[in-house]
């Protein structure tokens, strides 16, 4: 049974890889144009010393995805490439390819959204545990309104905001960029002392709206939890009310509360793009910004394609770790 | 004599809502004898599983207890402390509920959910013993050992229900209060069920509180049954009896309601519905139902008294 | 009331609470319980106020390039101030929040529309449609939407219009309605009354007006506000990556204007504050009205202490 699930849901990623690399072939070709085709062509044509490289690639890519092609041809040639990954060279940044240039930002926008996710989540989940706690202090419920407030600005409102205050008024924080224009990236205690910097503004804003996104949902898990039979009769059982509440109230609210979160993923990666894009951080956001502004195609959908299966694998992780939080679920056919 | 066990005293509940204070519970009443068992019987909405809870002292907002006393033995429920009263739970009264339904915690094992009603009364054995213990106790209510690994939702809704009554025994209680335990099973299983309840009840000598509305089960299980209507105690009598000569109007209206098995007959319900508990009738609050009901039922409560020897009704016609 | 000691209790005084209260009370008692409605609608309220007042008050087609003199701070004649290309900001805030609201509005009307429409069919019918829409909708939930908007986007190659730019939000709009619709339908489902009208001999459609909308309608009001804080936010997500109607005032591309000069760190500071404090009583506003109407829809989440 453990296995049919597993096997399920490798399916389903399966076929959101599929899906991505679908889109990312039909969209553009959709107004009958083939804009990728034609971005070449005007980059060969600006000349410069690129261009015997751009010539060389606009070529390439008319033998695979010419117009004497049929359109099923292209795109099992398409699907070809992306089951390798091979991304192409990017437009805009020609020699360099796609895969270079993400592979320099993919470790800062992770580093980002990974400890951001994980510390909101976690602060986030205990904090609206604790709130729904009977005997938590009054002053505490004094906490919600802002939260709930903030929870509502979208991440990147939040990142000007504090840029504005702590960045420009302030002048505490770094305002933009990874680390400091012009420094040696190396494993130095200076050197990280000054990421770590520059992380903390963009790590904030996320941190502070999604925080109060999870403790309003995990308080309302609770409350419902809280008013579930099981929890009437461990109370009738005359367990202590600190056992009542986390081994029958917060291990059942838990569970909603992990599918939120995988749930919540792409929409906390858009959000995080867009910080990204304010801040200039040197992250996958601030890359696509600017393949965005060039045009430069393969760039965009290398990126989309990647973070799509990024995505999709944490989606798939999650998925298998959950029987392991709900035992219900091995049994049912999920 | 056998002594009073619990001893409700003119318990008040009330539900506080938006649009004012709802009596649940209306100065009820009642004794329990040691080993004995009384049913309460009412419609949905009469207040039995309020007075249930409440006697437990487990009644949640917007529900308070505003008044009235419940004395087990020689102890006023109502003025022991927090901590007193989780100690007394389980212990010396326990709950069964609705355990076909959700009153098993859906991420343990049965294992884990017997042994934690041990551990927070501070019974303190090695990890064999409560491993034994939950042994004994599954064998007792008649599930098989592997039944203690398994996760409620592995479980039928008789074997939860028997799950729920293996905990509700564990620290043989004094008093057993049954929150219609079998209302959501076939009635083959509500068969066994009540079998093994009355078996335990047996050997325990513990006194049973059994809440339900069916009568068919009363009759087979309970000695005395109380009738409960609106939120008020209306009759209380030896079963027998309130089969045979039901006293309160409304008790004979419920009891010639009942289908018989041995004559076919036209279905007869009781006209009308039972009055909304936050504007409840002056007077008799049965009386707007009430065939008998003369001019006396619309100004003045009945006093709940014993009419007969062991049969207390509240009605101004006995 | 208990004969033990012979008192009789006459329950004639009036219980504490009973009788009903006059409407107007109980309106301004539900407004001080649902505190959050109240708040959302006011915020809602003074955001329509600023656009119809300003509509009269301010000439708005001073919210085009060039037309005022550049990077004025606020003052009487420019009460906002101007930005770098020559516009007057109020008049860029009167003229662009109707447009990015309207971009909110068709999109989460067009997403809750279908939304409603697919997670009825999907609930209601149930089997094999049902898993076909669920599976497609787990899938599209689990994509980063921003990321599609601006594949699409991008491979559109001409200058978006306000109008345009509603549609491609409404492509990924249907999708979180559709899941929570169904979600709601199927609890509806097994109450008993659905049992009762289908045994009753209605029809399938007709169960579906006559007995399951009356009872979501809450709940479909709190979805479309909520659809349309999505799509308000999805807007200012593309526009902000100047993937939006590029000659449209609208917020977010007032945003990106100010992301293009600097403005932050040139100082300009009345060029972002405004479309930040519009954004933020926007999503606010929002914000509380879905919260509050949600309490409206369940309010089994009425405070539990």
């Amino acid at each position: 049974m453990q296995l049919a699930y597993v096997a399920k849901r490798c399916g389903v990623f399966l076929l959101i890889v599929w899906l991505a690399a679908t889109l990312n072939f039909f969209l553009p070709r959709l107004s009958g144009q083939d804009p990728v085709r034609e971005k070449l062509l005007q980059q060969a044509q600006l000349g410069g010393y690129v261009q015997a490289g751009i010539e060389a690639m606009t070529r390439e890519y008319e033998q695979r995805f010419g117009l004497d092609k049929p359109l099923w041809s292209q795109y099992l040639a398409y699907l070809h490439d992306m089951s390798r990954l091979r991304f192409n060279y990017s437009i805009s940044h020609y020699p360099r390819t796609v895969n270079e240039i993400m592979a320099e930002a993919i470790p800062w926008t992770v580093g980002l959204l990974g400890t951001t996710t994980v510390l909101s989540f976690t602060i986030g989940t205990l904090l609206g545990a604790f709130l729904a706690w009977p005997r938590a202090p009054r002053s505490l419920r004094l906490l919600m309104p802002p939260l709930w407030a903030l929870h509502a600005i979208p991440f990147f409102l939040c990142g000007l905001i504090l840029m504005y205050l702590l960045a420009f008024q302030l002048q505490w924080l770094p305002m933009f960029g990874g680390y400091t224009a012009g420094a040696f990236p190396a494993l130095t205690l200076a050197f990280v002392g000054d990421v770590l910097q520059h992380a903390v503004l963009p790590a904030l804003s996320i941190i502070l709206v999604a925080t109060g996104g999870w403790a309003l949902t995990m308080r309302g898990m609770m409350v419902t939890t809280q008013g579930e039979d099981y929890v009437t009769f461990a109370e009738a059982k005359g367990l202590k009310s600190r056992t009542v509440f986390l081994r029958y109230c917060v291990r059942n609210a838990i569970l909603p509360q992990t599918t939120a979160l995988a749930l919540a993923l792409g929409q906390i990666l858009s959000g995080a793009v867009l910080v990204e894009v304010i801040f200039a951080y040197p992250g996958i956001g601030t890359v696509l910004f600017h393949a965005i502004r060039e045009n430069d195609h393969f760039l965009i959908q290398g990126i989309v394609f990647s973070v799509i299966v990024a995505l999709g694998v944490a989606t798939l992780l999650l998925d298998v770790l959950y029987p392991w939080l709900d035992p219900r679920i091995t049994y049912r056919r999920a | 004599m056998t002594a009073d066990v619990l001893r409700v005293r003119d318990l008040l509940v009330y539900y506080d809502t938006p649009a004012g204070a709802v009596t649940a519970v209306n100065h009820i009443s009642c004794s329990l004898k040691a080993g004995e068992r009384l049913g309460l019987a009412g419609e949905s909405g009469s207040g039995k599983s309020t007075l249930a809870l409440s006697i437990l002292r487990l009644l949640k907002p917007p529900g308070r207890v505003a008044a009235g006393e419940v004395w087990l033995d020689d102890v006023n429920l109502m003025t022991l402390s927090e901590e007193d009263m989780r100690q007394v739970r389980l212990a010396r009264i326990a709950l069964i509920p609705q355990g076909s339904m959700n009153s098993l915690n859906p991420v343990m094992r049965i294992r884990e959910q017997l042994a934690d009603a041990l551990q927070g009364h501070g019974v303190r054995l090695s990890k064999r013993d409560v491993a034994e213990r939950v042994r004994d106790l599954l064998q007792w209510v008649g599930l098989r050992p592997a039944v203690a690994d398994m996760f409620p939702h592995e479980l039928s809704g008789g074997m939860k229900q028997r799950a729920c009554i293996a905990i509700a025994i564990s620290l043989r209680p004094q008093v057993i209060i049954a929150d219609e335990p079998t209302s959501a099973l076939d009635v083959v299983v509500q068969k066994q069920v009540m079998e093994t309840l009355a078996r335990l009840q047996t050997d325990l000598q513990a006194a049973v509180i059994l809440v339900g509305h069916d009568m068919g089960l009363m009759a087979q299980f309970v000695d005395r049954l109380g009738v409960m209507y609106a939120g008020q105690l209306v009759e209380v009598s030896p079963v027998r009896d309130i089969f045979t000569q039901p006293l309160h109007p409304y008790t004979q209206m419920l009891i010639a309601s009942l289908p018989s098995l041995e004559q076919k007959g036209t279905f007869r319900g009781i006209p009308g519905l039972p009055p909304p508990l936050r504007a409840l009738p002056p007077g008799c609050v049965f009386h707007p139902r009430c065939p008998h009901a003369i001019e006396r039922c619309r100004t003045a409560a009945p006093l709940f008294r014993e009419v007969r020897p062991h049969a207390w009704a509240a009605c101004h016609l006995l | 009331m208990h004969g033990a000691l012979g008192q009789e209790s006459a329950l004639t005084q009036p219980i504490p609470g009973a009788g009903r209260p006059g409407r107007l009370v109980a309106g301004l008692r539900y407004m001080r319980r649902n505190v959050s409605l109240v708040v959302g609608i006011l915020l809602l309220l003074a955001l329509a106020l600023f656009v119809g007042i300003g509509h009269i008050v301010v000439d708005t087609s001073k919210s085009r390039a060039l037309s005022v003199p550049a990077l004025r701070p606020p003052s009487l004649q420019y009460p906002f101030g101007t930005d770098r290309q020559g516009r007057d900001l109020l008049a860029t805030m009167v003229a662009g929040t109707p447009l990015t609201l309207r971009i909110g509005f068709i999109a989460g009307f067009l997403g809750v529309g279908m939304g409603t429409i697919l997670g009825f069919v999907s609930a209601y019918y149930r089997g094999k449609i049902d898993t076909l829409i669920r599976s497609i909708v787990d899938i599209g939930l689990t994509v980063p939407g921003l990321l599609v908007l601006i594949i699409i986007a991008v491979s559109l190659k001409k200058t978006l219009t306000v109008n345009q730019m509603a549609l491609i939000v409404a492509a990924l709009a249907w999708l979180n309605p559709t899941r929570t619709i169904r979600a709601q339908v199927l609890s509806l489902r097994e109450r008993g009354y659905v049992e009762v009208a289908r045994l009753s001999g209605m029809s399938g459609p007709e169960i579906i007006v006559k007995e399951l909308m009356p009872n979501l309608l809450p709940y479909l009001a709190a979805t479309l506000v909520n659809a349309v804080s999505s799509a308000i936010l999805a807007s200012i997500g593309l526009e902000v990556l100047g993937l939006g109607p590029v000659d449209a005032p609208t917020l977010g591309m007032t945003l990106y204007w100010v992301n293009y000069n600097a403005a932050l760190i040139n100082g300009w500071w009345w060029w972002w504050l405004a479309p930040l404090v519009i954004i933020l009583i926007v999503f606010l506003g929002l914000f509380f009205l879905t919260v509050g109407l949600d309490e409206i829809a369940n309010p089994r989440l009425r405070r539990a202490g």
